[in-house]
């Protein structure tokens, strides 16, 4: 049974379809880099893995648990958007806190400072997120998601907006997430879109290419060539990245 | 995990359109509720005793009567598609809710009218707050807002969401709306000089409210299966032409 | 453990309260709109043929209403800014308590205001006694229950949609109608100190919609949520 599942997974708005039949399974310390241009369909899928959406047809499992209509699934899974999902007025501290305890964290105040200071903005506890500059507050956002140590990590473009130290600090934490991260139960899984093919490998153990909302090329990240894939990925969307 | 890979994209996901029937807007049930409604008119105006203490204006109590009949069927059936739709999510319930309003606003706006035309030569005034004239009112603002509401949304399946949620609460909503009316009737006394019970009824009379009711129920399932079947051109069209840019 | 319904609800509306404390200006605003609203109403009357506390529910219960809807219109846009809203979806409280929280903390900003406009209604319009505004104040928590229970759902309902600060008040207002007319009733039998079973009639038409519209809104809510 893996981690994370994707079962025919589809997913229309209207008519048109924004997720087609995705089929993939991921298990605990693997990271899938999902690359694809936009309009693809791969925040549809991040979505529809996160439980924000409901599929049209298909389903999306944790851990074998169906993550529709099942909460505890959702307590799995921790997302990061470039929508911040902050509150502007509160503070960096009380924008944490407030996701450990809808979370259910049992120490909610212990498990904000340890990821306050893991993303290195611990200094900043006290300011309001509207006072951040647009970096800070994207590692802010990214520590709300992980306050909860999930065991699934969905990233949608987690680097935009992030200066060469808050890259870093990110590549880090995600590096040990992913190794050991979770909840002690093995490393954490992880989706990870971005436009970038190199930060993308450097951190993947798997790669998949995603166009018109199906997956069109997946496979593990020793069986690609890294030099010549950023090439055939452009040639398999057909210039339209 | 295996690699995939697949050649080429499918042209288009969106369902190809049926072909469109030529069918006309307004069909038979149309044509013969507009027979069912000359007649029941024809019938009132020469055919049916003039009222002895009202005037021939009591006439206008026959349209009266029969709009807010299918006012109220309108919109019933706009409450019980509401509570479908929730149910098994199909849009045609939606179309026909949306259609069903459209048409109860219409006849709730005849009621409201022919309210005040009946109401100044036998009460003196044009407007009182008697129960059913409130209830019509209420549901008018009611229906009105679902309707402008619907047209704020641009999702369909959003819009038909907040619809059925709107028509279920509105449902909710009317014994109350009653109950304060019936209340505030009862509990303020009005003071109106010529209070027209509803006198009782010759068989002349009674047979035309009926020819009006079943001319006016007819008119009012017409009109929602015509609106319908706009409503499913209009939303072939927008698929149509949404559809078609989509890899 | 994912958090119970009663605790998810109450941080939800310990969030909003939050916020709402630390900004403060739409408390401000609502509160100034209520008194102004309230001193306009006595000049557009003739003090000459109607007792001013023969005028003071009136005026009350259209104040309240109004800067009820004012007070809901600020309701769920602190969610849409950074789409905060995704962050309470991910997580597993249930929709209720979403719902529930942002009513529960509406409820407390309406009740605030409250408690300055109706003995700011008692000094402007002569009313007698203290035990007018205990009245007042009592009957005007149990029509806010209904007020916020409905205002809160179309409030969420509305932030969706293009017209947003038109079709909150448009759909509410015919919702309105049997709490004001309950909640009016009710403080004009019992101010004019006729007895108490007089007004019960009008406080059960209150009691029994706050209680259908409180279900039948926490139900509904999560039929608005996007999925």
């Amino acid at each position: 049974m893996s981690v994370l599942e994707a079962d025919r997974l589809t997913r229309a708005f209207g008519g048109r379809r924004a997720v087609s039949d995705v089929t993939l399974e991921l298990n605990g310390a693997e990271c899938l880099a999902l690359f694809g241009p936009n309009g693809a369909g791969k925040t549809t899928l991040l979505r529809l893995l996160a439980g924000l959406l409901k599929p049209t047809a298909g389903t999306a499992r944790i851990d074998g648990e169906a993550l529709r209509g099942d909460p505890t699934a959702r307590a799995q899974v921790g997302f990061i958007s470039h929508q911040s999902m902050l509150y502007d007025a509160l503070t960096v501290r009380e924008n944490i806190e407030l996701a450990a305890r809808l979370y259910g964290v049992a120490d909610a105040r212990r498990a904000t400072e340890k990821v306050l200071c893991e993303m290195r903005v611990l200094e900043r506890a006290e300011t309001r997120v509207r006072a951040l500059s647009r970096g800070l507050q994207q590692r802010v956002s990214i520590a709300r998601a992980l306050v909860h140590r999930p065991r699934v990590l969905l990233l949608d473009e987690p680097y935009t907006g992030l200066d060469a130290l808050g890259a870093a600090a990110l590549t880090e934490t995600l590096e040990r997430l992913r190794r050991d991260g979770g909840g002690g139960n093995g490393g954490a899984t992880m989706v990870l879109v971005t436009h970038n093919i190199d930060e993308g490998l450097a951190l993947a153990t798997h790669a998949a290419v995603m166009h018109g909302g199906r997956v069109l090329r997946l496979e593990r990240r020793e069986e690609l060539d890294s030099t010549s894939y950023a090439d055939e990925y452009r040639e398999l969307v057909g210039g339209a990245a | 995990m295996t690699s995939l890979s697949v050649a080429h994209q499918p042209r288009s996901n969106a369902a190809a359109p049926a072909t469109v029937e030529q069918r006309p807007l307004f069909g038979w049930l149309f044509a013969l509720a507009v027979v069912c409604t000359v007649a029941a008119y024809a019938r009132a105006i020469y055919f049916t005793p003039i009222e002895a203490l009202q005037g021939a204006s009591q006439k206008i109590y026959y349209v009266h009567v029969s709009a807010a009949m299918s006012a109220y069927l309108a919109l019933g059936i706009l409450a019980v598609l509401s509570i479908v739709y929730l149910w098994i999510r199909d849009e045609r319930a939606d179309r026909l809710a949306e259609s069903a309003g459209e048409v109860g606003l219409l006849f709730l706006t005849v009621v409201l009218t022919s309210g005040p035309l009946w109401g100044k030569p036998i009460w003196g005034t044009w407007w009182t707050w008697d129960a059913r004239l409130t209830l019509t009112l209420f549901l008018w603002f009611l229906t009105a807002g679902y309707l402008v509401m619907r047209g704020a949304i641009e999702d369909t399946a959003m819009r038909a969401r907040y619809s059925a949620v709107l028509g279920i609460l509105a449902a909710l909503l009317i014994p109350f709306i009653h109950l304060s009316v019936y209340m505030f009737n009862t509990l303020h006394p009005k003071p109106i000089l010529l209070k027209p019970d509803r006198p009782s009824m010759p068989n002349e009379m009674l047979v035309t409210f009926f020819a009006m009711w079943v001319a006016f129920t007819l008119l009012c399932l017409a009109l929602i299966r015509a609106r319908y079947h706009y409503a499913v051109d209009r939303d072939a069209l927008r698929a149509l032409e949404s559809g078609g840019g989509d890899a | 453990m994912r958090p119970a319904l009663l605790t998810a609800t109450w941080l939800v509306a310990r969030k909003d309260l939050a916020i709402e404390f630390r900004t403060r200006t739409a408390f401000l605003a609502v509160l100034v709109f209520a008194i102004l609203g309230v001193a306009i109403f006595y000049f557009a009357w003739d003090s000459t043929a109607v007792a001013a506390i023969d005028l003071a529910p009136g005026v009350l219960w259209v104040i309240f209403t109004f800067s009820g809807l004012l007070s809901l219109q600020r309701s769920f846009g602190v969610e849409q800014a950074d789409h905060a809203m995704d962050g309470l979806l991910l997580s597993p409280i249930d929709r209720e308590a979403i719902f529930l929280g942002k009513a529960l903390a509406n409820f407390v900003f309406v009740a605030g205001i409250q408690f300055v406009t109706i003995p700011a209604v008692a000094l402007l319009y002569n009313l007698p006694s203290g035990r007018a505004v205990a009245i007042l104040l009592a009957i005007a928590l149990l029509a806010a229950v209904g007020l916020v229970a409905v205002g809160t759902l179309f409030s969420a309902m509305a932030a969706n949609t293009r017209l947003a600060e038109l079709l909150l008040p448009m759909l509410s207002l015919p919702f309105f109608v049997p709490v004001v007319y309950g909640a009016a009733q009710a403080t004009a039998t019992l101010l004019a100190g006729r007895p108490a079973a007089e007004a019960w009639p009008f406080l059960k038409l209150l009691i029994a919609f706050d209680l259908v519209f409180l279900f039948a809104c926490t139900l509904a809510f999560p039929f608005t949520l996007e999925e």
